[in-house]
């Protein structure tokens, strides 16, 4: 047995994105001590990679903005199947969580009178995003990074100690989340440079780990993006909502292969880039789905008029809704009319000149031309559609984020599921970091606070020997029985069961989806699962990547099988979810809830389950009908395309 | 437990020092590194032999109307009468060295304690560094803490003597608009010469960093300044070129000066436009 | 387009290590990171490496390759000719802990060294304002991804591990530029001189402004005309002009 460093904590933040060093600010503001623990260095977390803008009502450019048309349109965006009460709590609150960056030292760029400037973007009725050029993800962690070592400074002064209140573990990764009975007593996990375990122990644990689009094969998302925190809450007993809806955008980098996924802003197409199949055709005007009718153009002369005068001509159909186009640019590459590298072309060489377009759009002149070799000034850009999110995460009480069944344990940002409903709008994501990251740490220190010194829950050296035992698994790596007589059955390469898999999940449970590819997609799982479990690595336990994928494998396929299973379950089609074979939204099916719960639950269970049997159980549940003072800020026109006639009358 | 954030213990040394990669090589660039260092020590290397061979000889400088930029303002007794000139004996009679090298000193100041010319003799003569990622030679470093490199300091002195010598200079270049007479509204190759050369001499003085930061870079906030911000902002282009322009009137200055020192000694004839 | 590429790769850690020799496909289009990725995958699944975004915004991969610091993800293999031998080693300012990864603490430790933000009294959260042309200096500086590549190229730290002690690198000089122009920033109101600590605490003094941190920063922040001179300037103002002073005295202040 090796040994395993133990500490105590108050509060555990695992993850250190915008969710949880806002979750860690708080509780540590509260006077609680606080341990962050995140997979990186501190400060590269993935929301740096966020581009627009976040999106508060605070009215600086169109006063005529407030928290219910904010509302309104969050809950048009998912298709009214977003938990209402934490999309009313988030349009509330997102303009203070804004304001408060300011007094931290965030420098947001501004307006004519010296506030902070807001954007337009999809789906938001007014200038709404918040924004520094594009690279407002780095401006939000990079002021949460700053403020934390500010509170830093002030435990210094105070104790001597930079760490006594709030310590980041950086390049940590949380294995286990483990528990006393039902509740929460800390977390075990390994130092990546060493490979040393630890085990910390601590009433509250605050999951902001992100999303799972590394499960996928072409995506916007890093290497951490293995959905740890959906698989934690698994295996600690909590449950999965929503899991079915993943949002693809639908201009990602094709070409080259290394860059593949990456994203390409939706600015492009706000300023005048248009898409075209191989034959030269702009075909989104095939692709206008009939709701949407009256308000896109069908001609190209109307749509280009639109530019100049958005309030008589209609908008050009490359601006529908990100799932709209995503399909329709998968359409176009199925039937063959896609670009050599398979995509379609997006163009604004010849639709500005080259100088608008360096001014406009210099970040994405910089990135195809560092990263690509294309000068997007006098060619197309070659894109296709990429996982960018996913809407599903822990199911949470809505004022608290505390997981629904696991006391102690509490969940934020993308990891959370509820907010987004079946699609997330642009802008929305880092509103929704600050919100609910600030509600998780706030409810995790007083859940904290609530105890006595001597009843806390307790770490037992039974379960940190499992979760050790579990951890050091992939050295041990041995063939399935009779391996000597087949090779076949020899021990596995992590890095080819992670190609297999995101292949798996990018063919069969992608944008679009059918019954018999899904039903495929599980059959893969099972012997992805199967393989993983004799997923061997060589060398030592420092800084060793081949380990730490084969440790990731076990939460990408738990999230890949309640992403798959929910899928194949919900026989509609809406927003992030696309059924071929069910094209249609069903009112009946917004009531429902997808929910998905590990099947056996014990803390050496991982281990102990067939393999070859799935591990994930689905259920159904209800949606709690919304607040009548909420229902009443929609019309009743509105609702009827998304409620049922029952619950329009009770 | 390992935070990543506790220092190791210090020992002296640079790349080889035993905490870092073992790698035998000082650095591993295969590109031609070397290439600017040495072009910059021998362009200024360059210029140092010329101008101390003009700075010493004290004659040839002048030859109605023009003066050569390395000996205006004259200031000794020992200068040639300059028709109208700044032939200013203000030092006195007792100055028996050439007077070139009174005035000099202002000009030289201010360019050895340029950020630009820091930057280019430390990287072309002292090797600290000769290129990027490439070791220096020197077992210590204390950079600009102490005497005498602390002295770096007063650039902006010779900012505010260069800026008289530039008038000065500026001063020169119109009396060169003049004929060998002294009568006004002539012009020859030389008037040509001075105001290129002067030109480019503004242009490298007022593109200094002291200039930007004095005109509005110390102002922390411009919306309340927008004279000086606008200021700020030409100077900032300017500044953009500092280097090339720092070049532009090392050469320019030579050449102004040769210009005049060959007519000065009879080796040549400025054509006189009318 | 697919050609064998060689390539040198230093593998060890703090006890010692070598280049170790590579063949590996290289595609059309691909990236040093990508190199990298493939040995990891193929013939070395131990390879340690730091990346995450592989979009040069996050600021991870930084080692150096042929000698010259940069990023793993934004360096092509296109411009490397197919007969050359790639050299990739870690950062060599920095102790190494495996690989290519190095222990990058000695950047963390001065970040906290550099005091806060103040916010300004009495100005409420949602009542800032800040005009574009003030912040302007201080987004540029915020640019910043923090790869480090200025702090191990600098030859301040790189060729001299003592002076750790005592310089804070072009990374947090800049942070104190940025600090100092900020327009709302109430350190000095709060008994903070910004400009007397980049000198005395902060060793701005070492700078010696052969602006080897600009050249490597992979944002294109201009490190030392923007943030360092100024800083130098804002020094000067603090302890050796008459002529400021005077002009302190007589005109209104400058702030």
């Amino acid at each position: 047995m090796t040994q395993v460093g133990r500490q105590s904590w108050d509060v555990v933040v695992v993850g250190a994105g915008g969710a949880g060093l806002r979750a860690a600010v708080e509780a540590r503001e509260r006077g609680l001590r606080v341990a962050v623990i995140c997979k990186s260095l501190f400060g590269k977390a993935h929301t740096v990679m966020a581009e627009g803008g976040i999106a508060a009502c605070m009215g600086n450019v169109n006063s005529k903005d407030n928290w219910k048309v904010h509302f309104r349109d969050t809950l048009r965006g998912g298709k009214f199947l977003n938990n209402w009460r934490m999309a009313e709590l988030h349009a509330q609150e997102a303009p203070d969580r804004v304001w408060e960056l300011e007094t931290w030292g965030a420098v947001f760029d501004r307006t004519d009178r010296g506030m902070i400037s807001q954007r337009n973007f999809g789906g938001h009725e007014y200038p709404r995003l918040a924004h520094v050029g594009d690279r407002t993800g780095l401006e939000l962690i990079r002021t949460l990074q700053q403020k934390i070592v500010s509170l830093q400074q002030e435990d210094h002064k105070e104790t001597g100690d930079y760490e006594a209140r709030l310590k980041v573990f950086q390049e940590c990764t949380v294995t286990r989340v483990l528990k006393d009975g039902d509740r929460v007593s800390g977390v075990f996990g390994y130092e990546r440079e060493s490979g040393r375990f630890f085990a910390i122990e601590a009433p509250s644990v605050v999951l902001a780990t992100g999303g799972i689009g590394k499960s996928f094969k072409v995506t916007s998302n890093s290497w951490e993006y293995t959905g740890d925190g959906h698989a934690l809450a698994l295996l600690a007993g909590a449950r999965l909502v929503n899991m079915e809806f993943v949002q693809f955008h639908p201009t990602g980098m094709v070409w080259p292969p290394s860059v593949k996924g990456i994203l390409v802003t939706e600015s492009v197409r706000g300023d005048g880039g248009v898409l075209r199949n191989s034959d030269g055709k702009r075909f989104m005007f095939d692709y206008i789905p009939d709701v949407f009718r009256e308000k896109y153009a069908d001609t190209e002369a109307e749509a280009d008029r639109w530019y100049e005068d958005p309030d008589h001509n209609r908008r050009p159909p490359e601006l529908l809704p990100r799932d709209e186009v995503a399909r329709a640019i998968n359409a176009e590459v199925k039937a063959g009319r896609g670009t050599p590298h398979g995509g379609v072309f997006l163009d604004v060489s010849t639709r500005m000149p080259a100088e608008a377009i360096k001014r406009k759009l210099p970040s994405m002149h910089h990135q195809f031309k560092e990263l690509a070799d294309v000068d997007i000034t006098a060619e197309p850009m070659e894109v296709g559609p990429t996982c960018h999110y996913v809407m599903g995460g822990v199911e949470v009480a809505p004022d608290t984020a505390e997981a629904v069944g696991v006391p102690g344990l509490f969940a934020a940002g993308e990891v959370a599921g509820g907010l987004h409903g079946s699609n997330r709008l642009g802008g929305n994501s880092l509103s929704d970091l600050l919100v609910f990251g600030r509600r998780a740490g706030l409810y995790a220190a007083e859940y904290a606070a609530s105890f006595g010194a001597g009843d806390r829950p307790a770490v037992s050296d039974a379960d940190v020997e499992l979760a050790e035992a579990e951890a050091l698994r992939p050295f041990g790596a041995e063939g399935a029985e009779g391996a000597e007589q087949d090779p076949a059955q020899g021990p596995e390469n992590p890095y080819a069961v992670h190609q297999e898999l995101q292949q798996s999940m990018n063919d069969l449970v992608g944008i679009i989806r059918r019954e018999p590819e899904m039903t495929e997609a599980l059959r893969r799982l099972d012997g992805l699962r199967a393989r993983a479990r004799r997923a061997g690595v060589e060398g030592h336990r420092q800084f060793n990547p081949g380990w730490h994928l084969a440790l990731d494998l076990r939460n990408m396929l738990l999230v890949s099988e309640c992403v798959a299973r929910a899928a194949l379950e919900r026989t509609e089609s809406r927003g992030g979810h696309t059924r071929d074979d069910h094209p249609q939204m069903d009112r009946e099916w917004r009531r429902i809830n997808l929910v998905c719960r590990l099947v056996e639950n014990t803390a050496g269970g991982a281990a102990a389950a067939d393999p070859a049997l799935g591990r994930i159980r689905l259920e159904r549940q209800d949606m709690p009908p919304m607040r009548p003072d909420l229902l009443a800020l929609f019309e009743k026109e509105e609702l009827v395309k998304y409620l049922t006639d029952e619950e329009l009358t009770s | 437990m390992a935070t990543g954030t506790e220092p190791r213990a210090v020992a002296a040394g640079g790349v080889h020092h035993s905490s870092r990669a073992a790698i035998p090589e000082r650095h591993l660039r295969r590109d031609r590194w070397w290439l600017a260092p040495a072009a910059t020590a021998a362009g200024l290397l360059a210029f140092v032999v010329y101008s101390t061979w003009r700075a010493f000889a004290g004659d040839h400088y002048y030859a109605a109307p023009y003066v050569s930029p390395f000996y205006s303002p004259c200031l000794a007794e020992n200068c040639v009468p300059m028709k109208g000139g700044a032939d200013w004996g203000v030092v006195g009679a007792w100055w028996g060295l050439s007077p070139a090298l009174l005035v000099l000193i202002f000009p030289l100041g201010f360019r050895l304690t340029c950020y630009y010319y820091r930057k280019a003799y430390y990287r072309g003569f002292w090797a600290a560094p000769a290129a990027c990622a490439v070791p220096e030679p020197h077992a210590r470093y204390t950079g600009e803490t102490r005497f005498p490199l602390i002295l770096q300091n007063i650039h902006r002195y010779f900012f505010y003597f260069a800026v008289i010598v530039a008038g000065i200079l500026t001063y020169d270049t119109a009396l060169g608009f003049r004929n060998a007479d002294g009568e006004w509204g002539h012009m020859g190759l030389g008037t040509l010469v001075l105001l290129a050369n002067i030109a480019l001499i503004w242009a490298y003085t007022l593109s200094c960093h002291s200039c930007r930061h004095i005109v509005g870079g110390r102002l922390r906030n411009f919306s309340r300044h927008p004279v000086r911000y606008r200021l700020w902002g030409w100077v900032s282009r300017l500044n953009a070129r500092h280097m090339q322009l720092a070049w532009a009137s090392l050469i320019s200055v030579a050449v102004a000066d040769f210009y005049v020192y060959l007519i000065a000694s009879g080796a040549f004839d400025d054509p006189r436009f009318f | 387009m697919t050609y064998q590429g060689r390539f040198k790769v230093w593998r060890g850690d703090a006890e010692g290590g070598g280049l170790v020799d590579y063949e590996v496909d290289v595609h059309e289009g691909e990236v040093v990171l990508d190199i990298v990725h493939r040995i990891q995958a193929t013939t070395a699944p131990d390879l340690a490496v730091r990346w995450n975004c592989k979009a040069g915004k996050c600021g991870s991969c930084s080692a150096e390759i042929n000698g010259r610091p940069r990023l793993m993800c934004m360096t092509r293999m296109s411009v490397f000719d197919p007969a050359e031998t790639i050299t990739v080693t870690p950062m060599r300012a920095f102790p190494v802990l495996r690989d290519l990864v190095t222990d990058v603490s000695y950047n963390y430790t001065k970040a906290r060294e550099v005091p806060s933000f103040v916010p300004p009294p009495g100005v409420k959260a949602g009542e800032y304002r800040m005009m574009q042309e003030d912040v302007n200096r201080v987004q540029e500086f915020r640019k910043c991804i923090e790869c480090f590549l200025c702090q191990n190229t600098c030859h301040v730290v790189r060729d001299h591990e003592e002076n750790k002690q005592v310089f804070a690198g072009p990374r947090f000089l800049m942070r104190i530029a940025e600090l100092d122009m900020h327009p709302l920033d109430a350190a000095e109101e709060t008994g903070t001189d910004r400009k007397r600590g980049a000198r005395e605490e902060h060793g701005l003094g070492y700078c010696n402004i052969t602006k080897c941190c600009t050249e490597v920063c992979p944002e294109h922040i201009r490190i030392t005309d923007n943030a360092l001179i100024p800083l130098k300037e804002r020094v000067v103002d603090r302890s050796y002009d008459p002529l400021v002073w005077l002009g302190n005295r007589i005109g209104r202040r400058s702030r």
